[in-house]
């Protein structure tokens, strides 16, 4: 009995060095991907939402139906969306270089991030609106709400807590593509992951880094179902 | 107040609308009439815009609805108030955020004071700060009635506005609304399949069927004396009996106070059989039905002597209700 603690021990003890010693690298990952995920959401929120926005304008049965325009923002919003994220990330690099200059780091990793999700966001908030009844759209427009007024106090509002539960859904689908953003240079958990665990061999490593990302999966799905319990 | 003339819709090849015409007086309310997909609530979008039309006329208080666009519409729209039988209520406000929406949405000024005053109307006011989620049904169309009002609109529109309530609760919004025609002087164009809610609340109606006009006229004369095609859908919900002669009394307030039923059956001396009876209330006047069965031997002799007392009657048909009505 004795035997095997101290095995064990002998046994933890490079283990919990080589922790010691990676805990830089695997906080300053962490730091990568906490900044590459927080900032694609909240620009790929930020295009999503005006394309949702004008989705649900121009959808035929929306508030100034534009059949022609809604079917070429259907298109695109299903092209952007059927790519695999890895090929995107590769083809619009001469885009990223473009905007931020190199295509290298996790802030080259953003532009990719968004435009993958963009068109995601996109289509979720339009389902948010799609499900705001529609008879109190009807009741504003009998009241003589403008389309703007009907964006703005009807349908948005009514549709916020749905696009906050839809948050965490965009959040943690990009914690995951940030993953694969790491391989070509990105930074962050996931590229971690695969130096240490795939590459090198090191599990130990690779398990860190996955508690990690499980713990950040926790965090934002708990911070967005307790923030839809309070606007519900 | 409301005119429309020679109107027609169409939904694509689907004509839902055919020349329908009527006029709504001021401080009226007026009904219309019909079973679901008689394209009722598509007649009444037609009034405040929410529906265009391809063919006739609709003038609200004194502007063709048809010529108006964009601000002009919406101010239009303001002087209308709708309820509807879903109560489009939103959900996530509370009482006095859904009064006042209207009224944001024009900025008009003191809302606080003019919601109590409506939350006050509608008997809700101590609710004020409730979500519209936990209000039973008459709550939540008594919020939307109280909404309809927030602008000072000159008409009211229903939509089904008791479809979805209980008997009750039913009665107690036609009780409201009928004190709003009445102490707001509103007019009121309320769009039903309840028979009991026309002849409670409506002077005049208009009935409907898949698109075209059945009646049209005074309510109490109406259902004094229906047309052939109206009897067919105000049917009494009785089981007539198969032999004899069913007929089908109706007593107004002066005829109801005499024993004319029994007075007839000792000077006739004869018999029958009573198969229903009920009393209705039409506006303020309450009306006593009874439908009797006669043995075709005495058939003639009771006729005549209801032809003779100038009483309302009708023969009922055990295929076809209501074959002819005579006074």
């Amino acid at each position: 009995m004795h035997e095997t603690i101290i095995h064990l021990g002998a046994w933890a003890e490079p283990l919990w060095t080589r922790f010691l010693e990676k805990l830089p690298e695997i906080l300053q990952a962490t730091w990568e991907t906490l900044d590459m995920v927080f900032l694609s959401t909240v620009f790929s929120m930020f295009f999503g939402f005006i394309l949702a926005i004008w989705m649900i304008v121009t959808n035929p049965l929306g508030l100034r139906p534009c059949p022609a325009v809604y079917r070429v923002l259907d298109f695109v919003v299903n092209l952007l969306r059927s790519f695999p994220f890895i090929i995107l990330l590769i083809a619009i690099i001469p885009i990223t270089r473009f905007i931020v200059g190199t295509s290298i780091g996790s802030a080259a990793a953003i532009v990719p991030l968004t435009v993958a999700a963009a068109p995601f966001v996109a289509r979720l908030i339009e389902t948010c609106f799609l499900e705001v009844d529609r008879g109190v759209i009807e009741a504003a427009r009998s009241f003589g709400a403008s389309n703007t007024q009907i964006i703005f106090r009807v349908l948005i509002p009514e549709a916020l807590p749905s696009i906050v539960l839809n948050v965490a859904v965009v959040a943690i689908t990009l914690l995951g593509y940030s993953a694969m953003a790491g391989t070509v240079g990105g930074g962050g958990l996931g590229d971690l992951a695969v130096r240490y665990g795939y590459n090198r061999f090191q599990v130990d490593i690779m398990v860190y880094a996955v508690i990690i990302l499980c713990i950040l999966v926790l965090l934002i799905q708990g911070v967005c179902n307790l923030l839809y319990k309070v606007l519900r | 107040m409301i005119h429309v003339e020679h109107l027609h819709k169409w939904y694509g090849n689907r004509e839902v609308l055919h020349d329908i015409n009527l006029h709504v007086s001021e401080g009226e309310i007026f009904g219309v009439v019909g079973h679901s997909g008689a394209g009722k609530s598509t007649l009444l979008r037609c009034m405040n815009g929410l529906e265009s039309y391809q063919q006739g006329k609709v003038t609200a208080m004194g502007v063709d609805v048809a010529s108006l666009s964009g601000t002009s519409l919406r101010k239009l729209q303001s002087s209308m108030g709708m309820i509807f039988q879903n109560f489009n209520l939103m959900a996530r406000k509370n009482v006095f955020e859904n009064v006042a929406f209207p009224m944001r949405l024009w900025g008009a000024p003191n809302i606080k004071e003019r919601v109590n005053e409506l939350l006050e109307l509608v008997g809700l006011a101590k609710r004020a700060m409730q979500r519209v989620q936990n209000l039973s049904g008459g709550q939540k169309q008594r919020v939307g009635i109280a909404r309809a009002l927030a602008l000072n609109p000159r008409v009211l529109l229903c939509d089904e506005a008791t479809s979805a309530l209980d008997p009750k609760t039913t009665m107690s919004i036609l009780d409201l609304l009928d004190d709003i025609n009445r102490n707001l002087k509103l007019t009121i164009v309320m769009v039903t399949h309840q028979m009991e809610v026309v002849k409670r609340l409506c002077h005049s109606l208009l009935m409907l069927d898949r698109g075209k006009t059945v009646a049209s006229g005074v309510t109490e004369e109406l259902f004094l004396s229906p047309t052939k095609e109206m009897s067919k859908m105000v049917t009494d919900e009785y089981t007539l009996l198969k032999s004899g002669t069913n007929i089908r009394l109706m007593f107004p307030r002066d005829i109801s106070q005499q024993s004319i039923i029994t007075h007839m059956a000792r000077s006739l001396d004869i018999d029958f059989s009573i198969v229903g009876g009920k009393l209705e209330r039409y506006l303020d006047d309450v009306f006593g039905f009874l439908i009797i069965n006669v043995p075709d031997a005495h058939k003639d002799a009771v006729l005549g002597y209801l032809e003779n007392h100038h009483l309302y009657w009708q023969v009922l048909d055990n295929e076809e209700a209501g074959s002819c009505m005579r006074r």
